[in-house]
């Protein structure tokens, strides 16, 4: 059975960079459109990884995580945010709202699989 | 690689869009609208230009991006006031952004001289040096993320009863204590993957520490009670220990110091070796998941108890620090991926044993058995497993409504900027199932529905304001199961259809005569006729050449029927309904005038006797059938079809009363009922053409093809004046 990857980002070009790279390493793909978009596929899905962009439309990154780590099944879920940024100050952000790590974009397919691997496998 | 040039241009088409949006939105900056949400937008556009960019190495344009996203920065942390004069040079860069995505699209270069002026500007805005040194710097950048063999860990169960730790072989290596806070959990790492990781860098031993576990009535779920002592043999350096725990490394109390000699861990009350070899995974494992505690969500090692048997303990701590992706494959729900042409092949297969059934039972009704006799009963059983194998193999193919729903948000989202009016979608009954085909189908006509209901149905913001509405339109998308179909709604809180302009452009279009008498329904129905556009500018949004004329028969051939209500001032609904299934109806078999129909059952209510008391004639060719309180026009199937001239008395038929999609009540006139029957639905229009009033064939037991009546077509055609054929070409 493989595992689902849930990638939330608002641009089209990264969910279709993502649903290769994630796809080819034999993960099932569901995707959202924003933060607020991610929650409401989350209500249905069970993914077993979340990649998720900071800057989106509606809600971005850090409101999504804490959404999700607030409570509810999918508080548990490794999350890993996809982000151009890599400075300190970013990645502390995130941690804070709850990330499990991140992924520097841009992203080589082969660390983006290890990422997701290093949560979850 | 074909996928990646394909990701490559929806990249280019995507970079179009942010160009639109980042010129919008500075141009929004300039008329004075300092809202932080523009800012963003207009940075995310920039933004999402260099994320693309980075992935593509199209590294002119991602330092351009780049300098450029420094300066929008300023502006959105405030640094910069967005004056008309930082506006300009803004809009200037979005000028040669859009040069630099469409000289990446032809492999070309930007020349130096048009962005070299424009660079040093944004520079200028953004402050300095700091921004220029660090643009080349974040282009490169990319984190690294430890590229590591593979190394399968083996656990040897042998070792459990002999606590007792062999010396381990002094060599380079680190002892590394790592003591996981709750945090580290909650935000979703887990100890025992960090240690697989750890691992995987060359050989190690572990010891768990559980003396801080408390008796289980006190623990606490999501507390942590567990920290680990990992000694490892490796060449590889601090650095790459460090790294593994770069994601957990502030959620947990985390020592590496140079391996030095034995360890003295004989004091810890309950250890456990996990050994990583290159051995293959030995089978052991799996029965070691079997006695894994049932609440997997919680943190493992929390979950472990200090008093229970040390056997039991080592058992589940192991196989999930050895196996966590089997604790997954244990968890998780049941699925595999079929190709859809087996799916496929095995409906068609189904298909043609329902027909072969049918015909078996033809076959046992001709020999002249009795009902009761072995085979007929046979027979029976026959009859109910074919439909359970059927219902089976289609709920194989249903799936949720979701996946064309979730395209709609970001539809409206750019519609809405598009055309300047804000919107709001609402979609409800996501998880309502329907056939695969129906669903890859609907995502054309749905999308039309939507750009129509903003595009022409919802006010702009000013005129809503001043009919008392709020701002925000509401566009309504849902979906629910009603009597054996699906229904999807597309409804709007907009200003209704104008009604006057439909009829105007009816009339100057030569669709309609000029002092035709049509009733409100009959002029909302109007937007269905082929060239029918009402915008009175053709926008480059709905008026694309496809009209509704095109969503309703793409509705058509999926056996559907979309019908629309309008209230002026209040908004529009379109409803359309829509099989679950494309491949089996359960049908009534008539004859009409000698002809085999089949008779949608969905649609059928009750059966009626007509007698000379409830049958009266009204006007010319009119006949009405009393049902109960009330009269309901009676149709005569064959001559809707033109099988004959009509009959002269109904008594001596049939009549089904039905129900149409609308609601509306209505007898159709058949000369007798040969039974009710499951039939495998052939399309016409694929083998032959559309026939007005006939949804499509089937093939009976005997080996005939029958009609399959199309009931709302024939009701509609009736309404209309006039006489049948005309009718139909409106409706069809």
């Amino acid at each position: 059975m493989s595992k689902t990857i849930l990638t939330v980002d608002d641009s089209r070009t990264m969910r279709d960079m993502l649903r290769l790279a994630l796809s080819a390493a034999g993960y099932s793909v569901i995707q959202a459109e924003d933060g607020m978009h991610g929650l409401e596929v989350l209500a249905d899905s069970d993914p077993d990884v979340i990649i998720t962009d900071i800057n989106m439309p509606r809600m971005d990154g850090f409101g999504f995580i804490s959404g999700v780590r607030q409570g509810g099944r999918h508080r548990a879920v490794p999350i890993l945010v996809l982000s151009t940024e890599s400075d300190v100050e970013k990645k502390a952000r995130a941690r804070s709202a709850g990330a499990t790590g991140w992924i520097v974009k841009p992203f080589d397919p082969v660390k983006l699989v290890d990422a997701v691997r290093r949560v979850s496998a | 690689m074909d996928t990646m040039a394909a990701i490559k241009q929806t990249f280019f088409q995507e970079c179009e869009e942010q160009l639109t949006e980042l010129e919008a939105g500075l141009l929004q900056l300039d008329d004075g609208n300092h809202d932080p949400e523009v800012v963003n937008a207009v940075f995310r556009a920039v933004h999402s230009v260099k994320g693309g960019a980075g992935a593509f190495n199209l590294t002119a344009l991602v330092q351009f991006a780049h300098v450029f996203e420094s300066a929008m920065d300023c502006l959105r942390t405030g640094k910069l006031t967005p004056t008309p004069e930082v506006l300009r040079i803004m809009l200037r860069a979005a000028d040669v952004l859009g040069d630099f995505v469409r000289a990446a699209r032809v492999d070309e270069d930007v020349p130096a001289e048009r962005s070299a002026g424009i660079v040093m500007e944004l520079k200028g805005l953004a402050e300095g040096p700091a921004a220029a040194s660090s643009a080349a710097a974040s282009a490169a950048a990319a984190e690294p993320v430890a590229d590591l063999e593979f190394v399968p860990i083996m656990i040897d169960l042998a070792s459990f009863d002999d606590l007792a730790l062999d010396a381990p072989a002094a060599s380079t290596g680190f002892r590394i204590l790592f003591k996981p806070h709750p945090a580290l959990y909650a935000n979703g790492n887990e100890a025992v993957i960090l240690i697989r990781e750890v691992g995987r860098l060359g050989t190690m031993r572990v010891i768990c520490d559980t003396d801080q576990a408390p008796t289980l009535d006190q623990m606490d779920p999501e507390g942590a009670y567990l920290s680990w002592i990992i000694e490892l043999e490796t060449d590889k350096d601090e650095s790459d220990v460090r790294t593994i725990f770069d994601f957990a490394e502030w959620d947990c109390v985390l020592t590496i110091e140079p391996l030095t000699g034995a360890a003295d861990v004989s004091d810890i009350s309950a250890s456990v070796e996990i050994q990583s070899t290159g051995d293959d995974i030995q089978p052991v494992e799996v029965a070691a998941i079997e006695v894994l505690p049932p609440a997997l969500e919680t943190p493992l090692p929390a979950a472990i108890e200090k008093g229970i048997a040390p056997g039991l303990d080592l058992h589940a701590e192991s196989a999930g620090g050895a196996a966590g992706g089997k604790r997954d494959s244990a968890a998780a729900a049941p699925t595999i991926r079929v190709d859809l042409e087996r799916v496929d092949r095995l409906i068609n297969l189904v298909g043609e044993l329902v027909i072969n059934q049918a015909m078996l039972a033809v076959r046992v009704t001709e020999a002249g058995l009795a009902r009761v006799s072995a085979v007929a009963v046979g027979l029976d059983e026959l009859e109910q497993l074919t439909r359970e194998i059927q219902d089976s193999v289609m709920a194989i193919r249903a799936q949720p409504v979701r996946s064309v729903f979730q395209r709609m948000p970001r539809l409206v989202r750019e519609l809405a900027a598009q055309t300047g009016k804000s919107v709001r979608l609402v979609t409800e009954g996501e998880g309502t199932e329907v056939d695969k085909t129906v669903i890859e189908r609907l995502s054309d006509p749905l999308t039309h529905m939507i750009r129509n209901a903003i595009d022409h149905g919802l006010e702009k913001p000013e005129v809503r304001r001043k009919n008392g509405k709020s701002e925000e339109g509401l566009v309504k998308l849902s979906a629910l199961h009603r009597s054996g179909r699906i229904v999807i709604e597309v409804s709007d809180d907009g200003g209704g259809i104008n009604r006057e302009r439909v009829r105007q452009i009816a009339v100057d279009k030569g669709l309609i005569a000029s002092d035709a008498k049509l009733g409100d329904d009959e002029i909302d129905n109007l937007i269905f006729l082929p060239g029918f556009s009402t915008a009175a500018v053709v926008s480059d949004i709905s008026g694309r050449g496809v009209g509704m004329d095109v969503v309703k028969r793409s509705i058509q051939a999926l056996g559907g029927r979309i019908a629309i209500s309008s209230r002026p001032g209040l908004g529009s609904t379109f409803t359309m309904s829509l099989p679950l299934t494309l491949a089996v109806l359960d049908g009534m078999v008539v004859t009409v005038a000698d002809q085999t129909l089949v008779i949608p059952l969905t649609a059928i209510v009750e059966t009626l006797l007509p007698r000379s008391t409830t049958v009266h004639s009204y006007g010319e060719g009119t006949r009405l059938i009393g049902v109960r309180n009330g009269f309901i026009p009676l149709i005569d199937v064959g001559e809707m079809l033109q099988f004959r001239s009509g009959v002269d008395d109904p008594k001596t038929g049939i009549a089904l009363l039905v129900e149409t999609e609308g609601g509306a009540r209505n007898a159709l006139l058949v000369d007798a009922i040969q039974g009710q029957r499951q039939v495998v639905i052939k399309s016409l229009e694929t083998n032959y053409g559309h026939v007005p009033g006939i949804a499509a064939a089937t093939i009976l037991g005997d080996g005939r093809v029958a009609l399959i009546l199309d009931v709302d077509a024939v009701v509609s055609a009736s309404r209309a004046d006039g006489t049948s054929q005309s009718s139909f070409a409106l409706a069809g």
